[in-house]
This record gives C-alpha cells, sequence and structure tokens, in this order.
C-alpha cells in the first residue's frame, strides 16, 4: 500500500524540482533593472490603484464556512464510494440520511439570506479628464 | 527509505514551522504553515494512515488555510509587519501556554511510550476501504449522529459570522 504513495511522492518531488529549477535559471539569465513602473504590481495594463493588500468582503468569509462544512461531509463520502458495492442499498439510505441533515442546514442558510450578496454601490466612472500620462508620472513620484 | 523519508518529512515540518514562527508577514506565516500541514501528512502516509493523511490536506491545508488567510486578510494587519513584541498580559499567557507544551513534551518522551516498536508491514486499519467498512456498518449510529454535529455547526458558525456583520 506504501508503495501507491511512491507514485504520489515522484511527483511531489518533480514538481518541485521543476519549479525550483526554472526560477533558477530565470534568476541566472535575467537582466536586473529595476523601476518603479516595472515592479508595480501587474494589472492586465492598468496602472494599479493602492495596495494588493486589501480588506476582503467578510461576505467571502460565510462562503468559506459553509464551503468548510460541506467539505467534511466530503470527506465521509470518500470510504462510502469504496465500500457502496458491498453494502449496496443499505449504504446508499444512510448517506441519504446524513446528506438529508446537512441539507437542513444549506436550506437554513439560503433561507435566512446568509448566503445574499449584497451588491456595493455602483460607484460613479471617474473623471476621464485625468490623462494616462498625467496619473502615470503621479504614480512614479509617489513611489 | 522509510527511515529517510521520515526524515525528510519531519526536517521539512520542523523547519517550515519554525518559519511560520519567526516569518513577519503573516500571509507568508500561513502558507509555511500549510506547508507544515502537508510533511505531517507525508508522516501520517508512513504510518499507513492514506486516508488521514488525505483528510489533513484536504481539511486542514485546503478549507482551514482557507479560513486563516480570510481572517487575515479580514483583519487589518498591516501594522503587525512591522512587528513589536508583545508586552503585558499576551506575552505571559504565551510564555504560559509554550511552558506547558514543553512540558508536555518532556513528559511524554520520559514516560517511555515514544520508545515503542513501531508495528511493521502493511496494515490494512487504516486504509480508506477499511475505515469505510467499519464506519457504515459498526458505527453507523456515531456516523450519523456526525452529520447532526456539522448541522450544528454550519448554524452556529453562520449565526456568529452573522452577528459579527450587524
Amino acid at each position: 500500500m506504501l508503495f501507491n504513495f511512491a507514485t504520489a511522492l515522484v511527483f511531489l518531488i518533480f514538481g518541485g524540482l521543476f519549479v525550483l529549477l526554472n526560477l533558477g535559471i530565470s534568476r541566472i539569465l535575467q537582466a536586473r533593472n529595476p523601476h518603479p513602473v516595472k515592479i508595480s504590481t501587474y494589472e492586465c495594463g492598468e496602472l494599479p490603484e493602492g495596495e494588493s493588500w486589501i480588506q476582503f468582503n467578510i461576505r467571502f468569509y460565510v462562503v468559506a464556512l459553509v464551503f468548510l462544512i460541506f467539505e467534511v461531509e466530503i470527506i465521509f463520502l470518500f470510504p462510502w464510494a469504496l465500500v457502496f458495492k458491498d453494502l449496496g442499498l443499505f449504504a446508499f439510505v444512510e448517506m441519504m440520511i446524513f446528506v438529508f441533515i446537512l441539507l437542513v442546514g444549506l436550506a437554513y442558510v439560503w433561507a435566512k439570506g446568509d448566503l445574499d450578496w449584497d451588491k456595493p454601490q455602483s460607484v460613479p466612472a471617474p473623471e476621464l479628464s485625468q490623462s494616462y500620462e498625467q496619473k502615470e508620472v503621479t504614480e512614479t513620484v509617489d513611489s | 527509505m522509510i527511515p529517510i523519508l521520515f526524515f525528510f518529512f519531519a526536517a521539512v515540518a520542523i523547519a517550515s514551522g519554525i518559519m511560520m514562527i519567526v516569518h513577519r508577514n503573516p500571509i507568508y506565516c500561513a502558507l509555511f504553515l500549510i506547508l507544515t500541514l502537508f510533511a505531517v501528512a507525508g508522516l501520517y502516509v508512513l504510518l499507513n494512515a492514506p486516508f488521514i493523511a488525505a483528510v489533513h490536506i484536504i481539511v486542514y491545508a485546503g478549507a482551514i488555510m482557507v479560513l486563516f488567510l480570510f481572517v487575515i486578510m479580514l483583519l487589518d494587519l498591516k501594522s503587525e509587519t512591522s512587528r513589536q513584541r508583545p508586552g503585558g498580559l499576551p506575552r505571559i499567557l504565551s510564555i504560559i501556554m509554550s511552558g506547558v507544551l514543553l512540558a508536555e513534551l518532556v513528559l511524554f518522551l520520559r514516560s517511555g511510550t515514544a520508545n515503542l516498536p513501531l508495528v511493521e508491514g502493511d496494515l490494512i486499519i487504516g486504509s480508506t476501504k477499511e475505515i469505510g467498512n467499519l464506519l457504515f456498518t459498526e458505527y453507523l449510529f456515531p456516523f450519523e449522529i456526525t452529520s447532526v454535529l456539522l448541522l450544528s455547526s454550519i448554524i452556529g458558525s453562520v449565526i456568529l459570522a452573522r452577528l459579527k456583520l450587524k
């Protein structure tokens, strides 16, 4: 049984080596001329505004909590799937009861509106008079 | 081969654990904790407990670390990156807690439990299929009760999160 995990280990080792090798090669070959514009966050061509460290909407946290519970439920499905053939209908009914009880929780969270997403108010578009060049100059001076 | 792997995983776990404590950026601390969890999962595999290893990675390194990262991102920890040493009560409490952990470790090592011989060979008991067999026949009732426990935790956690929102 341990031997089956040798595949995973080899995969892990080669995955790590692949990343390290590529980063190492680029470290050796790259030219390093840091410039405030070059090292700024890449935003698909847009000029970045503010820092990357923002406060997340707390709504994400509630979704993550619900996700955690249902992930624990999924964990129980793995051994169930392996013995399903042997136990047959009995296992099926068991798991249906299990899933149903948890679905009550999902129904509760859903009905109480905890999954509703309060959309942020649409912010009026910023003035377009501020041209790209002006902005770039100020950004460069700031950093 | 197995002792080498054991020392490899143990070294990774300890090294990334130390990095988790000493690193200044909380996000990097969380990522090092994920590395520690992966190394510990490797130790579980070596102990013939692949199911526990998978659960460890999926639940702890996956879901719980997501929650940790969310908390780090929700709190404004930017000032924490220029870390001042905590003083007063937090400091005293942390010294007491780590002292208790150290005492536990010393007692465990002195008790001789750590020197018990390892059971060699392929154990069937830790395999996912065997767990499923036991879980869905002998321990059926505890398994169904688990769903009630999960139900109460989903409702409780969501209510607590909702209180914080308002």
